[in-house]
């Protein structure tokens, strides 16, 4: 990180960290908390929607997998949240 | 004979601050834009010579007044990058305008990228938040209040095409592509009737057939005529009415389908009239009716549903397609599309892999039956809002990519790749590639020019009126060559 003495208004400069690390290591977090289950998700162009038709009760433990990390991440007090979000109209 | 596909989308997102009583939209977005350097020296410039949003495709000059910042505002407001896009403040929301790409794939790769700057410019921006708040980013297109922004695409299209021809298959086009193409949203908006869910994020947002206006009274074509290129050649067509999507099949099929729809405009390939008798109405009656079952008055007396309609234009489009020979990609769209389509027939909740509202839809089901949650209930708003959150650890769309709920086109890779590497095949290759070689020398860029600044106090302007000129095959040699961008317009005079 450096700063740039001639641009006092934005002190920040330049992004240290590449993005991959969290985008892979959320990826990799996930993949162990599940239970096995049907993961096309590595290779990231699967054609994953045939497949899935043709396993309805794994498709269900699934989705309670879902389900559960849905709980886990939620924002809390959604109420308040989306009451709060506001935005000025665009284009 | 069609001109090559040359297209792109500009994205803007929702922002907010969690814990900070005095948010700020704008000095927000002014946070975030400046989070994101890549130019260590951080002073090239947005180049609003060249541009002319007043113009009108029906052929005249709106009045109205040009934006033109200072300086210290334009540098403060404007990020051009090295992958060819424009990451800036619009109006009160960062903004990101992908690259000039000619086909759908690097459309879905280069809108992910995009995706990834802004969460990355995100980050860095709270490290300058006081303790506790936190800044959010959503990829959506409502605040549920009645305010709307919007991700528009962009499409370069033949002036020869008359601006007639284009707009009247498009306004059925644009009415009921959303079953396929809808991010979903909770409830209603704008005064449109209430519903619990509906397919289209901004339908309820459009209030007009045709007009320049994009932030009040909204059209479903809009007309601004700005080519950001040789203006005797090209048209822009500039599309408001889509939703902010978050999968990637729909991104692909959204922008893939309609390329090719304009291209069979413009080889005057249209073969039925699918008029509708009220495209405003009919927007928001589709929009409003996830069952897909409601119908929509024809000019021709008859009334049909959005997927007669769109099968419709799919018959016309492999008709078309039929009589020359598209390329791998454009073949790929059109076989997901009719499969698309075939499927909404049978039953939509078959795509709950594929398309936004239908994905997003059966999120909120399952959740809000295992919660013995309604429509109204705040979670499910919450559930709507968090699907389009770009923090990949929380964002509901990205929640369901890791559980391998969300079909991919394109690989992490090559969206990792794209941030930092423009297009190689169109203008934004030359664009990119000065601004990585030539930092400190360049003063300006638009879409269709780049300004040096050599020392000697001249500014010298090249422009890149063809899109598909300044590809890597045609300009690699000559960057290579030029040390500079002094050598650089030496050699290019040479």
């Amino acid at each position: 990180m450096t700063t740039i003495s001639r641009d006092k208004a934005r002190t920040r400069i330049e992004l240290g960290a590449d993005p991959a690390p969290l985008y892979m290591a959320a990826a990799g977090e996930q993949k162990q908390k599940q239970k096995g289950g049907g993961g096309d998700e590595g290779d990231g162009k699967g054609e994953g929607g045939q497949k899935l038709a043709e396993k309805g009760e794994e498709l269900k433990e699934e989705m309670d997998n879902l389900l559960d990390e849905i709980d886990a991440v939620l924002e809390e007090n959604a109420e308040e949240f989306v009451k709060n979000y506001v935005q000025r109209g665009g284009q | 004979m069609a001109i090559p596909t040359i297209m792109g989308t500009e994205i803007e997102f929702g922002i907010m601050v969690k814990n900070d009583p005095d948010f700020d939209p704008i000095s927000s977005c002014v946070l975030i834009v400046n989070a994101y350097r890549e130019d260590p020296e951080g002073r090239i410039l947005w180049d609003y010579d060249q541009e002319n949003p007043l113009a009108d495709a029906r052929g005249f000059q709106v009045e109205g007044e040009k934006y033109t910042p200072n300086q210290q505002e334009n540098i403060a407001r404007n990020k051009t990058l090295i992958n060819g896009a424009r990451y800036y403040v619009d109006h009160a929301h960062p903004e990101y305008s992908s690259p000039e790409v000619t086909n759908a794939r690097d459309i879905v790769i280069h809108e992910k990228a995009g995706e990834r700057i802004v969460e990355m410019s995100r980050r860095e921006a709270n490290t300058l938040l006081p303790e506790g708040a936190e800044m959010l980013v959503y990829k959506n297109n409502s605040d549920r209040k009645g305010n709307s922004y919007g991700c528009h695409e962009n499409y370069l299209m033949d002036r020869r095409t008359s601006f007639k021809q284009v707009v009247e298959p498009l306004l059925p086009f644009f009415a009921t592509r959303q079953i396929w193409c809808g991010a979903g949203k909770v409830g209603s908006e704008n005064r449109g009737h209430p519903c619990d869910y509906q397919i289209s994020q901004r339908a309820d947002f459009f209030e007009t057939e045709v007009a320049l206006d994009t932030m009040v009274k909204r059209p479903i074509v809009n007309t601004r005529d700005e080519p950001h290129a040789d203006r005797e050649k090209y048209r822009r067509l500039h599309v408001i009415v889509g939703d902010s999507n978050m999968s990637e099949y729909t991104i692909y099929l959204r922008n893939g389908v309609t390329a090719l729809l304009l291209a069979m405009i413009e080889d005057g390939a249209v073969t039925k009239d699918l008029s509708l008798r009220d495209p405003v109405r009919a927007i928001r009656d589709v929009s409003h009716d996830p069952s897909l079952r409601v119908r929509v008055p024809m000019d021709d007396g008859t009334q049909r549903t959005a997927l007669e309609i769109q099968n419709d234009f799919l018959e016309m489009v492999l008709a078309y397609a039929s009589s020359r020979s598209l390329d791998p990609i454009q073949k790929d769209v059109l076989q997901k599309w009719q499969t698309v389509l075939e499927t909404l027939g049978r039953d939509p909740m078959e795509l709950d892999t594929k398309i936004d509202w239908i994905m997003k839809k059966r999120l909120i089901e399952n959740y809000m039956s295992r919660k013995k949650l309604d429509w109204s209930d705040s979670q499910v708003q919450m559930l709507d809002l968090q699907y389009h959150d770009l923090r990949p650890d929380k964002g509901l769309y990205f929640l369901l990519e890791r559980q391998g709920k969300a079909e991919r086109i394109v690989t992490d890779e090559e969206i990792q790749y794209a941030i930092h590497h423009p297009p190689v095949d169109t203008r934004a290759y030359f664009r990119g590639e000065c601004l990585r070689r030539y930092p400190g020398e360049v003063f300006g860029v638009n879409w269709d020019s780049i300004s040096f600044g050599l020392g000697d106090d001249s500014i010298k302007r090249v422009m890149m009126s063809e899109p598909l000129k300044g590809t890597k095959q045609v300009v690699e040699g000559l960057l290579e060559r030029s040390r500079t961008a002094a050598q650089l317009l030496q050699n290019m005079q040479s």
